[in-house]
């Protein structure tokens, strides 16, 4: 009983250091089956579907996003937020619980320099290449396999960020 | 037309938004999950190169399902573009064509041109400076901005957090400058 409480007090710590830094983590206290996290799968399927169907994935949306040539990424981006919102609200107004039966649980976000660093930055790369982490993914799944260059530069780019954490301005 | 042809065309925007906006919550009632796909750089990261830093010491397979989701968006891109061919060629606004054609960037016919985004680009200065250094600015300025578009511009907002507001704005000032200032530089080379 004692080796249970010590491990999910250092558990919660572990949740509590993360929650610090990252933008997404996971709230449910259940451990999930392999089995089980295919659900996920199916949900990125159908993402990665819409990335391809409605070209969020391409190059060329971005730059027309970014010269004000085209409303589609606008009209894309502000549907989802307007989705998202009514969701959120719906779920909080009726308490919505997850299908396993917990409360659902969105952690604020804390408000750092690095949002306005970081923010200008990632705009940077993301009108170089053309995506964002999610187009990224996706692009890999078209076959443009050049992509994986980018990839590995983006995963490069995360852990130079992890290396100077502690030195950057925040 | 039948159906399958119909979701063959490219989908308008609303739909795809609505659908984007619909897996903030459809991530919450099936598992607690929230939307953010940067964090997935992090992750791997924390589990193939750790280097004993502080900032990837943590559970990481306790996040394994965001790999899972990835997984999926890989698969369904797969699927899309291998049984949901749009049958038509991709239309590009015609200021953007001209512009980008007098830069010499010629390939209108795929998602990425391929002047810019191929392992022979890799080799041109601006192929090389768009994807090794995009890419590192994407990975480096997300997880200093804690979080990308899903996590800031879709979750963020959708939550009104306000800092995620900062962070989207700063995205598209950054975008701004990069495709109206710097880009047409870039491409020259």
């Amino acid at each position: 009983m004692e080796s249970v409480k010590q491990n999910i007090s250092i558990d919660n710590k572990a949740v509590e250091l993360l929650d610090e830094t990252s933008a997404c983590i996971n709230h449910s206290e259940k451990r999930e089956s392999k089995f089980s996290l295919l659900k996920y799968t199916a949900v990125g399927a159908l993402f990665g579907i819409v990335f391809v169907k409605a070209e969020i994935i391409s190059w060329f949306r971005i730059q027309e996003m970014f010269k004000l040539q085209s409303f589609h990424m606008y009209g894309v981006i502000g549907t989802a937020v307007i989705t998202g919102v009514l969701s959120v609200a719906i779920i909080k107004k009726f308490n919505i619980k997850t299908l396993q039966g917990e409360s659902i649980v969105i952690i604020p976000k804390h408000f750092s320099k690095g949002q306005i660093y970081g923010g200008l930055l990632f705009g940077l790369g993301w009108a170089m290449t053309g995506a964002c982490p999610g187009p990224l993914f996706a692009q890999i799944g078209t076959g443009t396999l050049s992509v994986l260059v980018v990839i590995a530069s983006a995963l490069l780019g995360t852990w130079t960020y992890g290396y100077f954490k502690e030195k950057l301005p925040h | 037309m039948s159906f399958v042809e119909i979701i063959k065309q490219p989908w308008p925007w609303y739909l795809a938004g609505a659908i984007i906006g619909l897996i903030v919550p459809l991530l919450l009632i099936i598992g607690n999950k929230t939307f953010g796909l940067s964090s997935n750089l992090r992750h791997i990261c924390a589990a193939c190169f750790p280097a004993n830093i502080e900032f990837f010491k943590y559970d990481w397979k306790k996040e394994i399902w965001n790999l899972f989701f990835v997984g999926g968006i890989i698969a369904g891109a797969f699927i899309a573009t291998n049984y949901l061919t749009n049958p038509n060629s991709l239309i590009i606004n015609a200021n953007l064509k001209s512009q980008l054609q007098n830069l010499n960037v010629n390939d209108f016919q795929h998602l990425l041109p391929n002047d810019l985004f191929s392992l022979s680009a890799l080799f041109t200065i601006r192929g090389f400076v768009l994807m090794v250094i995009g890419g590192f600015l994407v990975g480096f300025g997300t997880r200093y901005a804690n979080g990308c578009t899903s996590g800031h511009a879709i979750m963020g907002l959708s939550n009104l957090q306000w800092p995620s507001l900062v962070a989207t704005i700063c995205f598209m000032i950054g975008g701004f400058v990069m495709t109206n200032f710097i880009l047409p530089i870039i491409l020259k080379f």
